[in-house]
């Protein structure tokens, strides 16, 4: 449990989960944001307004519709709480996380981690992109990993094998 | 050496309170132990939270080269590094240490901003190379780019710990354990947790040290579940295969040159342990002193900016230069919406004990 | 004990080359470098002893508010390693007892 050892439940994170429907039309960023924190770069880099917040120290909201998966919050979350994912595709699902390791390789096959850190499933590396922080004044990576159907709500990490 | 307004401490405190108190139009010194500025900013390779219109994003690292480049610029600052305050004299000079000499220096207003220290973990063993201060690791590898080890055990997991352990991480080490006496998390970010459980490293909540090996240096370390009276409970024990023990139990602000120049201190755990009595505008009942950051209370770096500002800009305006009042209470609004969040009650509690503290004694 | 060559967020500026002597040995650190830095970099954990059960200290704070990491530079007793930047030729030395306060330079 979160608050114990940081590990979302399986109902933490479907609370947080885009509607299947929402999933099956493409990317779309899952926001996994548990506490009252002041913090916001997320609302100021959404470029569609899609996520909202009442007050500096409030949980962002997300208006799955108005998202468009295009990455932005992903690279601008402090906490790196942030994934996109995309069950639109039929040979597999696909996450993108930050990623602030030594890069992979596009093509690469490496292990897949859930919330817990225990590995899932394998995967491969699809995508590399440097996404502004909102300051631009950094870059993040942001990896997309073909993870098999199912797959998009668990994995959050991977290993390189 | 004469100035208006001498800053003791590089961090984001004493740059902030420097930078404010010169754009007033004041002139400064600011005094700075390391050969560096930016305090323990230099060592936040995170990404900080607050607003994004006012650089959250932004990596304390980032902000210690913004910042130390804003304090080097300005015409009314001069900068003194590897230079150390030790201590007031009677005839109101302040003695700073550089390089063996001795220079005084006479300042109309001190700003003193000179952070923490660690917590040390009272175990036997606990004394021997191979157990070091979170903070000091963080400094080694970030600053000097040295792994002072490979296999770590993290006592503590607040958010010092666990951005410890993703840190060393990332540097190329082994984190094998954190553990933490609380049965739950404390006062760590889960974002910040939950970024170390999905890479696998273990976390032990309820679980100590309760053994520390070796003779000559750490060669590896015994934890053990709790029970509710924070003893091991026997047949829970693990053996770790580590080299080197980082200690994030906690800071205590650095309070010894306050207590000599006669800065009233009072005791609030929460925020640390002995703070001095200071009101919302940094003053202390010696009307040539103000404080700011972690030695006037634990927080963290956004905070301790702000705090900064409003020092050094209540300094330069109580010697009369001119100073824009609204944007005083902006930082003061900004700390209060900063403070705000759920996590923080029991700092809130100990800024509490401390405000009513101040106006007990008329301080303004 | 290491230097870190390749991390994702820093690049570590390394300066010139710098040779120093530990306990007569020859090392080798960076400009850049304290005292500190150096000497673990190259392998050293042990900077002192303890005054009365003579046990081994190493340093602890790195920021120069403890005296875990004291030693005697030059000459010098009871130098804050951590807080010192590394010198070419320096030689560094564990201090032997307190040290003593005249010392020739």
């Amino acid at each position: 449990m979160l608050p114990v050892d940081g590990i979302p439940t399986k109902e933490d994170i479907l609370a947080k989960a885009p509607p299947a429907e929402r999933m099956k039309k493409g990317a779309v960023a899952m926001i996994e944001c548990w506490q009252e924190i002041p913090c916001n770069p997320c609302v100021v880099s959404c470029p569609t307004g899609a996520i909202t917040m009442e007050k500096l120290t409030a949980i962002p909201q997300i208006d799955f519709d108005k998202c468009i998966g295009c990455a932005l919050c992903v690279a601008a979350c402090p906490g790196l709480a942030i994934a996109l994912v995309d069950g639109s595709k039929e040979d597999g699902d696909r996450v993108s996380i930050p990623y602030e390791f030594p890069l992979p390789e596009v093509g690469e096959t490496v292990d897949c981690l859930n919330h817990e850190g225990r590995v899932v499933c394998e995967g491969t590396i699809e995508k590399v992109v440097h996404l502004p922080a909102v300051n631009k004044k950094d870059k993040t990576p942001i990896v997309t990993i073909k993870v098999p159907k199912g797959y998009a709500l668990q994995v959050r990490f991977f290993k390189r094998r | 050496m004469k100035t208006d307004v001498l800053v003791i401490g590089g961090g984001p405190a004493g740059m902030n309170a420097a930078i404010e108190a010169a754009r007033a139009g004041a002139s400064v010194t600011l005094v700075e132990r390391q050969a560096h500025l930016g305090g323990q900013l230099v060592k936040q390779t995170h990404k900080f939270f607050g607003w994004a219109e006012k650089g959250a994003g932004t990596r304390g690292i980032q902000l210690a080269e913004e910042w130390s480049k804003a304090v080097e610029e300005h015409e009314n600052i001069t900068v003194m590094l590897s230079s150390e305050a030790i201590g007031l004299y009677d005839d109101g000079a302040w003695m700073i240490e550089k390089e063996g000499k001795l220079i005084p220096i006479y300042p109309k207003k001190v700003v003193i901003a000179v952070g923490a220290q660690e917590k040390t973990l009272p175990i036997e063993n606990a004394d021997i190379p191979g157990v070091y201060g979170a903070g000091a690791i963080q400094t080694m590898m970030h600053v000097y780019g040295v792994l002072p080890g490979e296999k770590y055990l993290i006592v503590g997991a607040g958010n010092i710990g666990v951005i410890l352990a993703y840190q060393l991480a990332q540097a190329g080490a082994e984190v094998k354990a954190v553990v933490d006496v609380l049965p739950k998390l404390g006062g760590a970010y889960w974002v910040h947790v939950t970024k170390i459980r999905r890479m696998g490293i273990p976390l032990y909540m309820k679980h100590t040290v309760i053994e520390i090996k070796g003779t000559k240096w750490v060669e590896g370390a015994t934890i053990a579940e709790i029970d509710e009276k924070f003893q091991p409970i026997p047949g829970t024990e693990k053996e770790l295969d580590v080299d080197t023990i980082a200690i994030s139990i906690g800071l205590s602000p650095l309070t010894d040159l306050m207590y000599q120049a006669g800065v009233e201190l009072i005791w609030i755990p929460e925020l640390g342990g002995l703070v001095p009595v200071h009101s919302e505008n940094m003053r202390t009942n010696k009307p040539e002193i103000y404080v700011a950051g972690d030695a006037s209370g634990i927080e963290e770096a956004t905070t301790a900016a702000l705090e900064g500002k409003i020092a050094g800009a209540v300094a330069a305006k109580d010697l009369g230069f001119d100073v824009n009042d609204e944007a005083i209470e902006e930082w003061k609004k900004e700390l209060s919406q900063l403070r705000d969040a759920p996590l923080l009650e029991r700092l809130r509690q100990g800024l509490h004990k401390l405000h009513e503290a101040a106006k007990e004694r008329g301080l303004q | 004990m290491k230097r870190i060559e390749n991390h994702p967020i820093l690049t570590f500026k390394r300066g010139k080359k710098i040779k120093f002597y530990f306990e007569g040995k020859e090392m080798w650190g960076y400009e850049g470098d304290t005292i500190a830095s150096a000497l673990v970099a190259n392998g050293v954990k042990v900077f002192r002893e303890s005054l009365k059960l003579h046990r081994p200290r190493g340093f602890y704070c790195a920021i120069g508010n403890c005296s875990s990491c004291l030693m005697t530079v030059d000459g010098v007793p009871n130098v804050r390693t951590c807080i010192t930047p590394l010198k070419e030729g320096m030689r560094v030395e564990r201090i032997k007892g307190k040290g003593a306060l005249h010392y020739e330079n």
